[in-house]
C-alpha cells in the first residue's frame, strides 16, 4: 500500500500547478492573431501593440465582471496564408478564448472568421477592410471601415481635389483587399467621369519586388495619377521604381501603405502621393492626442494607423463583455451589433446591421518622408 | 506595343534576369562538382543582403569624395568573404559528415539549412522588412532617350558579366578549376590523382557563396527592402533557371536566368500580368519538354 500512496501524494502534488492554473481561469481569456513576422510585420505588431496598451488600461483599472482581469494569448501568424486557421483553432479549442481579435489583412481574417462562427465566439478584426470579412457571419465584427468606403473617398479625392479624369490601377492580385478597394475605385472613378487607363496586377506578400513591367506599361497609357491600393513593402518599392522609369505624376493608396516603413522603403519618391487611413497623429481631436501621448509612453515610439485600431478593438470588446455582463459568446456578440456612437480614438465608432463600423476616414501626403493630413472624409 | 514600350521592358527583363544569372552561377557551380541542389544557397544570398544592410554605415564613411567606389567595393568584398566563409563553415559542418551517405539525405539536410538560415535571420535580424541603404544612388542614366536604365540595373549586368567570365576563367583555367572538374568527373579517381577533395569542396562553397552575398548585394540596391525570408523565391527562380540552362554548366545559368527574367517582364507588361509566373513557368517546361537536359545541358547516360 505504501507505494500505492506515495503514488497518490506525487500525483497530487502534480496536480498543484493545475489547481494554480484554474484559479487564474478566473482571467478573462481574449485570444489574439496577428501577422508579428513576415511581411505585413509592422501591422500585426502596431496593433498588438494598441490591444496590449489598452488591456492594461481596463486592469489597472479594476478589470471587468467585477476585478477580473482580462489575459491576452497572441498568436503569430507569420503573414503567411494557411497560420491563421491554425492559430484560431488553438486560440478556441486549447486555450478557451472567449473571443478573438485579428487581422488587420483582410486575406487572414476572411480565412479565421469560418473558424469563430462555427464555435459562436465574437471575432472583432481591428482593420481588415475587405467586405466580405463580416458577411462571413454574425459573429464577425469590426471597427475599421471597409473597402467600397476607403475605394470610394480616395476616388472622390483623386477627382474633386487632384482634379484629374485618367487614373491607371496597380493592383496585388493576392489581397482581397486590394483588389476591393480597386474595384470599387473604378465603380465610383468611372461613375463620375474619370476614366480608368490602365490596370495591371502583381503579386504582393514579399513575392515580386521587380514591377518594371507593369509600370512600363502603365507609362505609355500616360494615366494623371496612379491608384495603388497595396500594402506599403510593395508600395515603396513600385513608388522608387516608378519615378527611375520617369512617372512623375501621384501615386494613391489606401491604409495599406500606413507604416513608417513606408518611407523608409520609398524614399524621397513618395514625395506627393497620397493614401487614406484611419488616423493621423496630427489630428488635433483629444482622443487622439491623450492616445498618442500614452502609447508614446510606453513604446517611445509615435503610432501608426493601426495601434490605435488595435486599441479600438480591444476597448470595444471590453465594453461589449462589461454591457454582456457575462463572457457567454451569443451575449457578447449581442453587445457589440448594439455598439453605438462609442468614443473611439480612429473616430465615433457605430456598428451598422452588418456589424462593420461606420466612421470617418483621413486623406494624408507624403511630404519629406512625412505623412502630412490633408483632410477628414466623412462617412 | 510601340517600339520604345518594348525595347524598355527588354531591358527591364535583362535587368531582371541578370539577379537570376547571378544567383543561378551559385546554384549551378555547386551542381556541376557535387552533383547535389544546395537549396540553403538563396539564404545565403539573403545573408549577403544583412552584411549590406550591416556593413554599409561602419564602412562607407571611412571613404569620402573621389574613394566613394573604393567604399562601395570594400562593403562588396567584405560581404562576399563573409558569405564564403558562411558557405564553407555549412559544408564543413552540416554536408560534409553527410558525404558518404544517399544524395537525398544531403537535400534534405540541404533544406534544413535553409530553414535554420530563414528563422535564425527572423531572431537575429527580426522578420520585418528592412530599408537597404543607398550604397549607390539609384537614378536613371542620362542620354539614353526615351529609354531608361538606371545605375543599379546596370551594375548588376556589369557585375554579371564580369563574375561569369571570371568564374569560366577560374573553372577552365586555374590549378583549383581542373581540380573541381576532376572531382565533378569522378571524385574516387581524384582522390587518387592525389587531389585533396576537402580543399575542392570547400573552395566550391566559398566561391559559390560569395557569388550569393554579391547578389544579394546589387539586388537589394535595386529592389531596397530586404527580410530574412527574402532569398526564397529568387532562389527558386535561379533553380529553374540553372536547369533551364543545363544544371552544372556555367554559361547555361546565365543563359536560363535572361531567359527568365525576359519572359517574365514580357508577360508581367502584358493584360495577362495577373498569370505572370503560370505564363512564365509553362514556357520553361515547354523548353524541358524539348530539350530535357537543359539548353546547353548535354544528356548522359548513367550506369545503373
Amino acid at each position: 500500500m505504501i507505494p500505492f500512496t506515495r503514488w497518490f501524494v506525487l500525483s497530487a502534488l502534480c496536480l498543484c500547478p493545475g489547481l494554480i492554473s484554474s484559479a487564474s481561469a478566473q482571467d478573462i481569456i481574449i485570444g489574439e492573431f496577428a501577422s508579428l513576422t513576415g511581411s505585413e510585420a509592422t501591422f500585426g505588431i502596431n496593433s498588438s501593440n494598441g490591444v496590449e496598451l489598452a488591456k492594461e488600461e481596463i486592469n489597472n483599472s479594476g478589470g471587468l465582471l467585477g476585478g477580473r482581469k482580462i489575459k491576452i494569448i497572441v498568436e503569430d501568424d507569420q503573414s503567411k496564408p494557411g497560420q491563421p486557421s491554425a492559430a484560431v483553432k488553438k486560440l478556441v479549442a486549447n486555450d478557451k478564448s472567449v473571443a478573438i481579435l485579428g487581422e488587420i489583412a483582410s486575406s487572414r481574417s476572411l480565412e479565421a472568421a469560418p473558424i469563430c462562427q462555427e464555435a459562436k465566439i465574437p471575432m472583432v478584426s481591428p482593420g481588415s477592410t475587405n467586405p466580405a470579412v463580416t458577411e462571413k457571419g454574425d459573429y464577425i465584427f469590426r471597427v475599421c471601415f471597409i473597402d467600397p468606403f476607403q475605394g470610394t473617398v480616395m476616388a472622390k479625392f483623386a477627382l474633386d481635389h487632384l482634379h484629374v479624369k485618367k487614373v491607371a490601377i496597380l493592383q496585388d492580385v493576392k489581397s482581397d483587399y486590394s483588389k476591393g478597394l480597386a474595384q470599387f475605385f473604378k465603380e465610383y472613378f468611372t461613375s463620375h467621369g474619370g476614366q480608368i487607363v490602365g490596370d495591371r496586377s502583381y503579386t504582393g506578400g514579399g513575392i515580386d519586388k521587380d514591377f518594371r513591367a507593369q509600370l512600363t506599361s502603365l507609362k505609355t497609357s500616360q494615366p494623371e495619377a496612379i491608384f495603388v491600393p497595396g500594402y506599403y513593402t510593395e508600395a515603396g518599392l513600385i513608388a522608387k521604381q516608378a519615378r527611375s522609369l520617369g512617372i512623375k505624376v501621384p501615386l494613391m493608396g489606401g491604409d495599406g501603405w500606413d507604416s513608417p516603413k513606408l518611407t523608409e522603403i520609398g524614399g524621397t519618391a513618395l514625395n506627393g502621393c497620397y493614401f487614406s487611413t484611419h488616423f493621423s497623429v496630427q489630428d488635433k481631436n483629444p482622443n487622439v492626442q491623450d492616445f498618442v501621448k500614452k502609447y508614446q509612453a510606453k513604446y517611445k515610439a509615435l503610432p501608426d494607423g493601426m495601434a490605435p485600431l488595435g486599441y479600438d478593438a480591444m476597448m470595444i470588446l471590453a465594453q461589449s463583455i462589461k454591457t454582456a455582463g457575462s463572457t457567454d459568446g451569443p451575449k457578447v456578440r449581442d453587445a457589440l451589433a448594439s455598439v453605438k456612437d462609442y468614443p473611439g480614438v480612429t473616430g465615433n465608432i457605430t456598428i451598422d446591421e452588418k456589424r462593420n463600423a461606420t466612421k470617418s476616414a483621413v486623406v494624408l501626403e507624403v511630404k519629406d518622408g512625412q505623412a502630412q493630413f490633408v483632410t477628414t472624409v466623412p462617412p | 506595343m510601340s517600339s520604345t514600350e518594348f525595347f524598355q521592358q527588354l531591358i527591364n527583363g535583362l535587368s531582371l534576369g541578370a539577379f537570376y544569372a547571378l544567383i543561378a552561377l551559385g546554384y549551378t557551380m555547386v551542381y556541376g562538382v557535387l552533383r547535389f541542389i544546395n537549396f540553403a544557397h538563396g539564404d545565403v544570398f539573403m545573408i549577403g543582403a544583412f552584411c549590406g544592410y550591416y556593413f554599409t554605415p561602419r564602412i562607407l564613411p571611412h571613404f569620402s569624395g573621389a574613394s566613394a567606389p573604393l567604399g562601395v567595393a570594400a562593403v562588396l568584398l567584405v560581404t562576399m568573404l563573409t558569405c564564403a566563409a558562411l558557405g564553407i563553415l555549412i559544408e564543413r559542418l552540416a554536408y560534409r559528415p553527410l558525404r558518404s551517405r544517399p544524395k537525398l539525405t544531403v537535400l534534405i539536410t540541404a533544406i534544413g539549412v535553409s530553414l535554420f538560415l530563414e528563422y535564425g535571420g527572423q531572431f537575429l535580424f527580426g522578420a520585418d522588412p528592412k530599408p537597404f541603404p543607398e550604397l549607390i544612388a539609384d537614378r536613371p542614366l542620362e542620354n539614353t532617350g526615351a529609354l531608361t536604365i538606371t545605375t543599379t540595373q546596370l551594375a548588376a549586368f556589369i557585375v554579371t558579366i564580369v563574375l561569369l567570365v571570371a568564374l569560366t576563367f577560374i573553372v577552365k583555367r586555374t590549378k583549383l578549376g581542373i581540380a573541381m572538374r576532376a572531382v565533378s568527373n569522378n571524385a574516387t579517381a581524384a582522390a587518387l590523382m592525389g587531389v585533396n577533395i576537402d580543399t575542392v569542396v570547400s573552395f566550391t562553397f566559398g566561391l559559390g557563396s560569395a557569388l550569393a552575398g554579391a547578389a544579394g548585394i546589387l539586388y537589394s540596391l535595386s529592389y531596397p527592402s530586404i527580410d530574412p525570408l527574402m532569398g526564397l523565391l529568387p532562389g527558386v527562380k535561379a533553380f529553374v533557371a540553372a536547369v533551364l540552362g543545363g544544371i552544372g554548366n556555367i554559361p547555361g545559368a546565365a543563359v536560363g536566368g535572361i531567359i527568365l527574367g525576359v519572359v517574365e517582364t514580357f508577360v508581367g507588361g502584358s493584360a495577362f500580368s495577373t498569370y505572370r509566373d503560370a505564363i512564365a513557368f509553362a514556357l520553361l517546361i515547354l523548353i524541358l519538354l524539348f530539350r530535357p537536359a537543359g539548353i546547353f545541358g548535354r544528356m548522359q547516360a548513367e550506369k545503373v
